[in-house]
């Protein structure tokens, strides 16, 4: 059976994970190869990576991280932030990432999304979307979240799978870092609409929020940071627990 | 031990090299016939879309190559589908090596199967193998795909997705598996290095 996904996320900086990490054995809290190798060593089922470098002139460094990272672990992961060419994705597939993200880049240009699929196949082209809803209507945001667009979260979503768009990483701005749960039923809308994967993101809290959002949110897989990285949910316990819930999860 | 990796017109080749890396051996990325015969093994990797795959491989003679081949050969993902006789995927006309046809996922209920079949998937009904010797549990591994091989007589372990279908085949001197087990943690690890102790 096909078993839902549990994805810890890493913000990188200039090549080192910003946030704080509360790991015992890491040696070096900023370096992302070896927090990646213990999140795959954990039973993480896929990771991310965010890179929020400001510069254009970082992005070799993100390369270079990326061949680390793949020759260090043997579990999929995705790379995301800053993409906005097809030349982009080139220099991190080949670097080693098996999937990328785009966000504001597509929302500014949603034919390269098409470009991409085409070039690379829908398998690696994940579409992240930002969502806030305001006033009851769900509206795509870009820029991290800041900036709001007209783009109806939900008309977005289905117009990004019919581009070509492989996953779908759907984000809530009202309950990122809330910890308050996932953003379950426009999850299950958007999952229930689409043929393709959505990944949820944004309200991990504790073990019961991952149940929601599998059952309820009908998500195919669950992103979260800090909950994993302040170690306040294991991976390892997080897994026995849907596992006893009933929910199919890779061991 | 010198292992070729067939370069062609895939992604995700690198992964499969770092993995062999991974795993202590030399690999070579090559399309040159001559290398691909005198390696010891011959992986076969790929993601990407079978018809242009194919025409490819035509157009370098790498088909031929494929046949000819007496070495332990795996095929990986795309790899299998190609290794098979036809597939759905724009009606191409696929190796042959195994006398299997490759379909498309066809959903009963879109809510609940979604297409591409993405994640981790368990290997069912394991057959007496040599490449499947000693794999740790839970059987896991990582898939990523939209068409399937059909259940068959070379069939040695399935997964199930909507219905049974082929994860592993074996012919021969040829072996193939629909998932990446380059991406497949400890399980898939085990099964590259059964394959390269045949």
């Amino acid at each position: 059976m096909l078993t839902k996904r549990i994805i810890p996320c890493l913000d990188i900086k200039d090549g080192r994970t910003v946030k704080g990490v509360n790991f015992v054995q890491l040696r070096d809290a900023g370096d992302p190869v070896e927090l990646a190798k213990i999140y795959s060593d954990e039973g993480a089922d896929e990771l991310v990576f965010l890179d929020i470098t400001a510069t254009v002139d970082k992005r070799k460094t993100l390369a270079e991280l990326v061949t680390k990272v793949a020759k260090a672990i043997n579990i999929p992961f995705t790379v995301g932030g800053g993409i906005s060419t097809v030349e982009d994705v080139k220099v991190l597939l080949a670097a080693g990432a098996d999937k990328i993200s785009i966000n504001s880049a597509a929302v500014k240009n949603p034919g390269v999304i098409d470009e991409m699929a085409r070039e690379f196949g829908s398998q690696c082209v994940v579409v992240a979307i930002d969502t806030r809803n305001v006033d009851g209507i769900d509206f795509v945001h870009t820029h991290g979240g800041r900036k709001a667009t007209l783009l109806r979260t939900q008309a977005w979503a289905q117009e990004v799978a019919d581009r070509g768009a492989g996953e779908i990483l759907l984000t809530s701005m009202n309950h990122d870092g809330t910890k308050a749960g996932f953003a379950n039923e426009l999850t299950a809308e958007i999952s229930s609409a689409l043929s393709i994967p959505v990944i949820a993101s944004g309200g991990a809290g504790n073990m019961p929020h991952f149940k929601d959002v599998f059952t309820f949110g009908k998500a195919d897989a669950a992103l979260a940071a800090s909950i994993f990285h302040f170690k306040e949910i294991g991976i390892p316990e997080l897994k026995e627990y849907l596992i006893g819930e009933g929910i199919s999860i890779r061991k | 031990m010198k292992i070729a990796v067939i370069k062609y017109n895939a992604g995700n080749v690198q992964s499969v090299l770092y993995a062999l890396e991974r795993l202590g051996v030399d690999a070579v990325l090559t399309d040159d016939p001559e290398e691909i015969h005198a390696a010891d093994k011959v992986i076969f990797p790929g993601q990407g879309e079978a018809s242009s795959a194919m025409t490819y491989l035509k157009a370098r003679q790498l088909d031929q190559v494929i046949k000819d081949i007496r070495q332990p050969f795996l095929g990986v993902c795309l790899g299998l589908q190609l290794l098979c006789e036809h597939s759905e995927e724009n009606d191409t006309e696929c190796l042959g090596i195994f006398p299997v046809k490759v379909k498309r996922f066809i959903p009963e209920n879109s809510q609940e199967f979604k297409v591409p079949h993405i994640g981790w998937n368990e290997l069912e009904n394991l057959a007496d193998n040599v490449l499947l010797k000693d794999l740790p549990d839970p059987k896991f591994l990582y898939y990523v795909h939209s068409y399937y091989a059909e259940l068959s007589e070379a069939t040695i372990a399935t997964t199930h997705y909507i219905h049974d279908f082929t994860a592993i085949l074996h012919r021969d001197n040829y072996w193939a598996i629909q998932a990446h087990p380059e991406k497949s943690s400890t399980v898939g690890e085990k099964l590259l290095s059964n394959f390269l102790s045949i």
